[in-house]
């Protein structure tokens, strides 16, 4: 799947007719002052797509061919859950989707926002003069994790391998019970606390009084959004993939707009019987992959590519794993927006990662309240709340799906697409992941 | 007090006079109103029982209200009013439920369990529990006769008789509580006040499922549950269990303790008479018991222990962050083991690897057991061992706030090592040494800094032991003992401060009862009597066991250095005896063999064969006018409490209380007797003078009765405890 990505990525020359065509829509309501900085280089984003973010249990490739294979430097991929057998999936990937072999790649891994991190070492290493154009991107593979033996299943083979005669191994073998083989899943829980994700959720929705009827509303919107978005062809990001023995799938398949009737009936599925998350306002795991193609601003401009919009300032932030787990756009919209001298008002587009609905509206209120600011992240006040109008407006992780590794890009992605189509200057991607880690990144719309 | 919210009354506890909530009069009084109130109100169809403060529920019955009350009558029908208002809460048409966030303790847990259902949060203050046999009480409201059939018999017999505190998931799992709620972090307002505030909406939404008959209130029982009551239909089962359980009881207390024995008699009486004749036992017996010396006693020791929690030297100007400890050894890795995890950077140092090594491992043991019992996570074992720097030299002891040194007992070394300390550290840095006979002033001659040098004697296992010992001279400076005393609170520990002097007072008070124990051995008593008598009189440890616990080679280091301090009142017991043990190789438990032989995996000790052969060298003829049993008991306890009031007299003890708290936590004293003043006080000086003058005679000034002694002897109206 990440190669046939990066296939894509290859052919993205052909995005120049039609990014012409938003230019023109757009460019009359521009006039706020750009963001580049003396003697810094000038990032940009070339082109963004993605698989279809599928419910797990359908994956598969789709191959399309036909692109320079000179164009890009390097090529880093995030993802959160390694397969063994792949520990760098991005060499892989850029090996099997026909990239020359002379093109280093890596993986990095940073929970949700792996591949956020993927695009931001992307612009380190152009800002750094290493490299003019890098491929980033990010894989999951949710319908097929790792699982392992028990450790003292593991300990027994590892001792079988060293066993020198037939009796020590025997004796090996013989000391093997039903409790070795039970298989151990790749935990979904904080390593720190021991607290799953859904659960640490309710809590902080509780902490913050966001109640059931709030959540179920903003997960009926994110899905109608999306729902529109996908109706209205805007979700332009996604290309088609055949899955193997199944038909091509074109279409996120995870959109499912449904009433709030339906919605209330849902049980807590974490903190039972009085919790607030549920599976239906809850994003759902999926397989998923997404690339991004970052250059230079001179580069793009020099082989003929029309960048899409430039990527400025980013930060990540970190904080209590236990308590403030999902609160990462609370800490890191505030820093983000003062490294780039923004205020909340200056931002036409946001997007953030929905990871669950009580997330979201848990961090809307702290990021609303001196109180919090103060308290908890030492700043004099709050930073405000992005206008709703604004916010998300093509559906997100809620609706459309989470491939952990895949999601960043996909924000980005989105980004550089709705500041084009309304014909806003600045967006804001902001995230939240494992760890109690955050980001934020500003991005600018290229002049038409 | 009571808000409606809609068809839910809230009831909000509060005590504004008071940092927890206590059960009193005034509290009950009011409570009856409000709950008339709700009864009243027909809009109201449940109720939620909940307190405003954070980290506490009901802490318990107020003791000064059991205490003012003249006589076992009174009490007796104090527990009464309780019973009965807790027997309306029960018989309450409306459901109630009450909303536990904190310590949930004694009368407030029988006011819990009164309620027709239990909300409680998940956090780690949150505890639930019957303490009252710790004060030598019985739960006097109701607790005896429903907490069996909560929880059933075991379970209600092992809460009461031990008073241990149940956290949240267990009390779920035991059917004490029936929901629980997670604690929250912050939002827009602190943990604290928003978990109340969540508990509060879970508890409403509980009362009114309850009273729509939503929730059931009896719950289906699980197997297990139906067989155990199956079997508990027995009656000759359940006479095994009483019968089983005084046995055990009587084996822990040697009967010593009247609360336990009451509390079995009060299940006994409400199991098998029913619940009229029940309630009447355990309001009777209530009565009784807090009329008791041991019920005195026990009180004394909680106040006193609650006193040594406070740092009366005010707070430090700087608060200790890293701290250096010298000596990787039991003493110096067991004061690392109770620093570094409570957040406190903990330098180790020691001159060999392998000393270090072991020290290290000693402390890692330490947090590994408590992941075992899952009190912390591997994680949180992980993060507070990185706390923790190990090392052979003095790099960083220049950020070190204090250092404690724990090397070996000898004058040289000490002084040795503060200079070598006072050469590396910052001037505001504290040298606290940790030695158990050794006069500071002593250590401190060679100080370029004597006003930051202080004592700090810790007891071994510093983990277990509760008691810590600070030790000032006349330089020492009011901010370095404040400091001391912050840095041994954060340690969890319960503090005395006394005067400088050679023994302390600890170490001073238990010189002479093993002087005296190595007497009696001289004159033919067998170690495991030695022990018989000393534990049947009250210690926890005989004394015999005790010395071998020390270290005779201690022993024998401390009788001679105080011996010669104090001249012949040390006397006694010789001191070769203890010598000869020593160059045998029977230094105690350490070397495998002292009193005792000491085999690891084997439980039952045997008395060290050839130590009879020592005794038998320094055999001494017993007087028979003095050796009854009772006599060698109040030999051995007439000599430490006269060198402890002695201590008094001196000024090396500030007060009587603290002397009691360091008896009975440091040294095993009788809790029983609240302490050697308690026992002054309720024993009688001039009783205990008129035998120590009988001992006098035959043994000379050993036991001459010390001037505030016979002060109280003369004047009975003189008390140490008011």
């Amino acid at each position: 799947m990440a190669s046939m990505l990066l296939n894509s990525m290859r052919s993205c020359s052909v995005s120049h007719s039609w990014a012409m065509r938003f230019g023109k829509m757009s460019s009359s309501s521009v006039s706020k002052k750009t963001l580049a900085r003396p003697g810094v280089k000038n990032i940009v984003l070339v082109e963004g797509v993605r698989t279809p973010f599928l419910l797990s249990g359908t994956t598969g490739l789709l191959n399309r061919t036909g692109v320079p294979k000179d164009a890009v430097d390097y090529i880093i991929y995030g993802t959160v859950i390694q397969e063994v057998k792949t520990s760098n999936v991005a060499r892989e990937a850029a090996m099997g989707a026909g990239f020359s072999d002379k093109i280093p790649a890596h993986t990095v891994t940073m929970a949700c926002i792996s591949s956020n991190q993927a695009m931001t070492s992307a612009v380190g290493l152009i800002a750094a003069g290493q490299c003019d154009a890098v491929v980033a991107g990010g894989v999951e593979f949710m319908s097929d994790v790792p699982i392992r033996h028990s450790r003292k299943m593991r300990k027994t083979m590892l001792s079988l391998n060293k066993a020198k005669t037939l009796g020590q191994k025997l004796s090996l073998i013989g000391s093997i019970r039903m409790a070795h083989l039970s298989p151990e899943l790749p935990a979904v829980a904080e390593f720190s606390t021991a607290e799953t994700m859904g659960h640490s959720a309710d809590r902080l929705a509780a902490a913050f009084g966001v109640s059931r009827v709030e959540q179920d509303e903003f997960a009926v919107r994110s899905h109608s959004l999306a729902k529109k978005a996908q109706e209205s062809g805007l979700l332009e990001d996604v290309i088609s993939f055949k899955v193997p023995g199944r038909d091509i799938v074109s279409k996120d398949n995870g959109i499912r707009p449904s009433s709030m009737e339906q919605m209330a009936k849902l049980k807590p599925a974490f903190i039972k019987p009085h919790g607030t998350v549920t599976a239906a306002n809850s994003s759902f795991l999926t397989d998923g992959a997404s690339a991004v193609l970052i250059m230079s601003e001179e580069k793009a401009l020099a082989m003929g590519y029309k960048p899409k919009a430039y990527l400025r300032d980013f930060v990540y932030v970190s904080q209590d794993p236990k308590d403030q787990l999902l609160l990462g756009p609370t800490y890191s919209t505030p820093k983000v927006l003062e490294r780039a001298g923004l205020s909340m008002s200056d931002i036409d587009v946001f997007e953030f990662h929905e990871a669950f609905a009580g997330q979201i509206m848990a961090n809307l209120k702290a990021m609303d309240s001196d109180w919090f600011a103060q308290t908890y992240m030492g700043r004099k006040s709050k930073v405000g709340t992005p206008s709703m109008d604004k916010f998300n407006l093509w559906g997100g992780s809620l609706s459309l799906g989470h491939p952990f590794g895949a999601t960043g890009c996909r924000l980005v992605t989105t980004v550089a697409h709705r500041l084009k189509k309304e014909g806003g200057q600045y967006g804001l991607v902001a995230a939240c992941a494992a760890g109690g880690q955050g980001h934020a990144m500003v991005i600018e719309a290229y002049p038409q | 007090f009571a808000i409606v919210k809609g068809d839910v009354a809230v009831i909000r506890m509060n005590d504004p006079n008071s940092k927890v909530n206590t059960l009193s009069v005034q509290m009950q009084k009011e409570m009856i109103e409000v709950m008339g109130e709700v009864w009243a109100d027909n809009a109201v169809n449940s109720a939620v029982l909940i307190s405003s403060k954070p980290g506490c529920f009901i802490a318990g019955a107020d003791i000064n209200m059991i205490q003012a009350c003249k006589d076992a009558e009174e009490v007796a029908k104090l527990s009464q009013e309780g019973q009965k208002m807790f027997e309306q809460v029960e018989k309450s048409p409306k459901p109630i439920v009450a909303a536990i966030n904190g310590s949930c303790l004694g009368g407030g847990l029988e006011f819990a369990i009164a309620c027709q259902y239990r909300v409680a949060t998940k956090s780690k203050k949150t505890v639930l529990g019957t303490p009252e046999v710790m004060l030598g009480l019985l739960p006097g409201a109701g607790g005896t006769q429903r907490l069996p059939k909560m929880v059933g018999l075991p379970s209600a017999f092992d809460m009461m008789l031990t008073g241990r505190n149940i956290r949240a998931d267990k009390a779920k799992k035991m059917g004490l509580v029936d929901h629980l709620v997670d604690p929250l972090g912050p939002g827009l307002k602190s943990p604290e006040e928003r978990t109340i505030d969540y508990l509060e909406e879970i508890a409403i939404e509980c009362a009114r499922g309850i009273a729509n008959k939503k929730i059931p209130l009896r719950k289906e029982k699980g197997r297990m549950q139906k067989i155990q009551d199956y079997i508990m239909s027995f009656e000759l089962v359940r006479n095994q269990i009483y019968k089983t359980v005084h046995g055990k009881v009587m084996k822990q207390s040697k009967g010593l303790y009247p609360a336990p024995l009451k509390i079995i008699e009060c299940v006994k009486t409400g199991v098998e008479q029913g619940p009229t004749a029940g309630y009447l036992a355990e309001s009777q017996n209530f009565g009784q018991l807090a009329k008791t010396t041991e019920s005195a006693a026990l009180i004394g020791l909680y106040h006193g222990q609650v006193a040594c929690k406070k740092n009366r030297f005010g707070t430090p100007e700087k608060e200790v962050k890293t701290l250096a400890i010298l000596g990787a050894g039991l003493m110096g890795a067991g004061i690392a083991q109770v620093t570094v995890d409570k957040g406190v950077h903990t330098i180790l140092k020691d001159t060999a690897l392998a000393g270090l090594a072991r020290g290290e491992q000693q402390v890692y043991k330490g947090l590994n057991d408590k992941t075992k019992k899952k009190s912390i996570t591997s994680f949180q074992r992980d993060s507070i061992l990185s706390n923790l720097t190990g090392q052979l030299d003095y790099k960083g002891f220049e950020k070190a706030d204090m250092v404690i040194e724990a090397v070996f007992e000898d004058i040289n070394i000490k002084h040795a090592v503060l200079k070598e300390v006072e050469a590396v550290v910052s001037p505001q840095c504290i040298f606290a040494t940790n030695t158990s006979a050794l006069p500071i002033k002593e250590i401190a001659a060679v100080s370029k800094r004597p006003e930051k040098v202080i004592g700090m004697h810790y007891f071994s296992p510093v983990d277990k032991m509760q008691l810590l010992e600070i030790i000032t001279t006349d330089k020492t400076s009011k901010d370095t003992t404040a400091s001391a005393v912050a840095v041994g609170l954060k340690q969890g520990k319960v503090i005395i401060v006394v005067g400088d002097g050679p023994g302390f007072y600890t170490t001073r008070c238990l010189a002479p009862m093993l002087a005296e124990a190595v007497r009696v051995l001289q004159e033919g008593v067998d170690p495991k009597k030695l022990d018989a008598l000393t534990t049947n009189f009250g210690f926890p440890v005989g004394a015999a066991t005790l010395a071998d616990e020390v270290g005779i080679d201690v022993a024998a280091h401390v009788a001679e250095d105080l011996g010669k301090a104090f001249g012949s009142r040390f006397g006694g017991g010789n001191v070769d005896v203890l010598k000869t043990m020593v160059d045998l190789g029977f230094k105690g438990r350490k070397s495998g063999k002292g009193c005792y032989v000491y085999q690891p995996g084997s439980k039952v000790k045997e008395v060290n064969p050839e130590i009879g052969d020592i005794l038998e060298k320094f055999k001494m003829a017993a007087n028979p006018a003095v050796s009854s049993d009772s006599d060698v008991q109040y030999r051995l306890v007439s000599r430490f409490v006269n060198e402890a009031v002695l201590c008094l007299q001196e000024g090396i003890l500030n007060n009587p209380l603290e002397g009691d708290i360091g008896a009975v936590f440091g040294l095993g004293f009788p809790p029983s007797h609240g302490g050697p003043f308690r026992f002054v006080d309720s024993f009688g000086a001039d009783k205990l003078v008129e035998k120590m003058r009988r001992f006098e005679a035959v043994y000379g000034n050993q036991f001459t009765p010390c001037q505030l002694l016979l002060d109280h002897a003369k004047n009975s109206s003189k008390k140490f405890h008011k």
